[in-house]
């Protein structure tokens, strides 16, 4: 895509983008904590990814390359559109392969390729808040973060193991961060959650909406909440491979063919997934 | 019961007013309200002593500060003056109501428990009963899953209520088995301060005499301290070792419970002890 002149460069304004770095600066500084900053407005609605943009935007130079990918899917409506509007107000390259990618901002996933610590990982957040779930009140989640206060979050842990024998929350799994913050990883499946601890590459998480910034710095230790007696699970695969290149270590989405009634499975990282066939 | 003993609980001058006051509200009380400002005087100079292993019963009308007194020692309400020292909290050196939220929070999950007597304020009724166990533990720093369900299935099981029944919300119990979870709930960390607020008020007879006998139970096996508020005189009598009347915020009697239902001298009290006979 051509770029527009008449635009700014990565089109916000050069202070929105300084104060939006300085937020990038100080959720780098205290990590798992949601420092708020001034969304701005952008030519998509809020709710489709704004925080991440902005993010984005305010980091992105000529230098870079850009992978936008949306549940796992670089052609996704939501990722197409992404890198055409990126497209229109900077000059720089994007790409599908992760390993090329400096900047890789990401919906609901993280790639299965490891990433390195030159790369940094947006990450598109709608609900930031990780204590919403058992409170409504800001003002009182605000107090139960200042005070360390999470029992509730594992009340509702305990519960769910009460009632159904497991932890049944299958995303936005909670993480203690560094000991001190319990944070929401955006809805990525708990099969990404490992990959939070001890990583390489920064994470940042933008929540346009809520005007929220938060980050996981490289060599953080950002651990899925788990009891003494019953240890955090992710998503198992097993005896089951993806159809199209035979990975059985890959977080899988499951195809249902309503004509044969046949089950099949395939990689969620299309990108992944077609880089083990050779197809890129 | 040891009275030589240094005193699980002391309030000291608790008072808890509901507007500004003004110089003449202590001369110018029309039962508990300040006639020139307007000024309710909840609590008004109260002072207590509870002891080791005593049950001391605070009895007095509706409105007369009861709740007030237990809510103030449970932080659900903050006092506006006056002390309280736990014999548990830095042997009993500091006033409660100067510790920091995070001390609070412990002094509440450790040290007390507390017993409602609308069981929807002590629990939550859409959890399972095993969780609203675990909640005081979890809040306490436990985090082991299988040693809280455990917990809970010796509570509910001395509740008289049956562990397989543990994964149930109290939404669907009865009245007398919601309080009952909501004694297990307390008593889950071994707490050495038990606060009962009007805890068979609602029941019907047979359930109230079950859940009495409990409390009697209770107090013989983890030998806690327990300071029981009542409007009903046949409950205190059944199980208080002392007593204190109240009326309009302060406290007009005290003494041993037998005493001061034998020869009651304030004519609040005389008053009451007749409408029980």
């Amino acid at each position: 895509m051509k770029m527009n002149k008449n635009y700014n460069y990565a089109f916000i304004d050069e202070g929105s983008k300084r104060e939006i770095r300085r937020t990038i600066l100080k959720a780098v500084a205290i990590p798992g904590y949601q420092v708020p900053f001034g969304s701005r407005e952008l030519p998509i609605g809020r709710g489709w990814g704004t925080g991440g943009i902005q993010i984005t935007l305010s980091l992105i130079g000529p230098e870079d390359v850009l992978k936008v990918i949306d549940q796992g899917s670089d052609e996704s409506v939501n990722a197409v559109n992404i890198k055409k509007f990126v497209g229109l107000c900077t000059d720089v390259k994007t790409t599908v392969k992760t390993g090329e990618a400096t900047i890789i901002q990401t919906r609901h996933r993280i790639p299965e390729t490891p990433l390195r610590n030159d790369q940094i990982l947006v990450l598109q957040v709608p609900i930031p808040e990780p204590l919403r779930i058992v409170e409504a009140s800001e003002e009182k989640t605000k107090k139960m973060h200042a005070e360390r206060d999470y029992a509730p979050m594992w009340l509702l842990l305990y519960e769910s193991l009460i009632r159904y024998g497991k932890i049944t929350i299958g995303t936005e799994y909670p993480l203690m961060v560094e000991d001190r913050y319990v944070m929401n990883p955006s809805p990525i499946p708990k099969f990404d959650n490992p990959k939070l601890k001890d990583s390489e590459c920064l994470y940042l998480f933008g929540a346009g909406r809520e005007k929220k910034i938060y980050a996981i710095p490289p060599h953080t230790f950002a651990e899925s909440l788990a009891f003494d007696d019953v240890p955090f699970e992710k998503e198992s695969f097993k005896g089951k491979r993806c159809r199209l290149c035979g990975s059985e270590d890959t977080y899988l989405d499951e195809l249902f063919d309503s004509a044969t009634g046949e089950r099949m499975y395939q990689c969620s990282d299309t990108s992944y997934c077609m880089e083990v066939r050779g197809c890129i | 019961m040891y009275l030589d003993e240094k005193p699980v609980l002391r309030v000291e001058n608790l008072t808890m007013r509901y507007g500004r006051g003004c110089p003449h509200c202590m001369e110018s009380l029309e039962k508990n309200r300040c006639k020139v400002c307007k000024t309710v005087w909840a609590l008004n100079d109260i002072s207590i002593e509870l002891f080791p292993g005593e049950v001391l019963g605070i009895v007095g009308e509706s409105g007369s500060g009861k709740s007030t007194l237990m809510k103030s020692l449970y932080f659900d309400i903050e006092p506006s003056s006056g002390g309280a020292y736990l014999r548990d909290y830095k042997d009993g050196g500091v006033n409660i109501w100067s510790a920091s939220a995070a001390e609070r929070r412990a002094i509440k999950n450790n040290m007390m428990g507390m017993v409602y007597q609308n069981p929807v304020l002590g629990l939550r009724m859409d959890f399972s009963s095993a969780s609203n166990i675990a909640e005081k533990i979890i809040a306490a720093g436990g985090r082991n899953a299988g040693r809280m369900t455990e917990r809970a299935a010796e509570l509910l099981d001395a509740m008289e209520i049956l562990p397989s029944r543990m994964s149930e919300a109290p939404k669907n119990f009865s009245g007398g088995m919601q309080q009952r979870v909501q004694l297990s709930k307390a008593l889950a960390n071994n707490p050495s301060l038990l606060l009962l607020d009007e805890v068979t008020t609602g029941l019907d007879l047979s359930v109230q005499a079950k859940v009495l006998d409990l409390i009697r139970k209770i107090r013989a096996r983890y030998g806690v301290s327990i300071l029981l508020v009542s409007h009903d005189l046949a409950v205190i009598r059944m199980l208080a070792d002392r007593t204190i009347v109240m009326l309009d915020g302060k406290i007009i009697e005290r003494g041993l419970t037998d005493q001061i239902l034998e020869d009651p001298q304030h004519e609040y009290t005389q008053q009451l002890v007749h409408s029980l006979i």
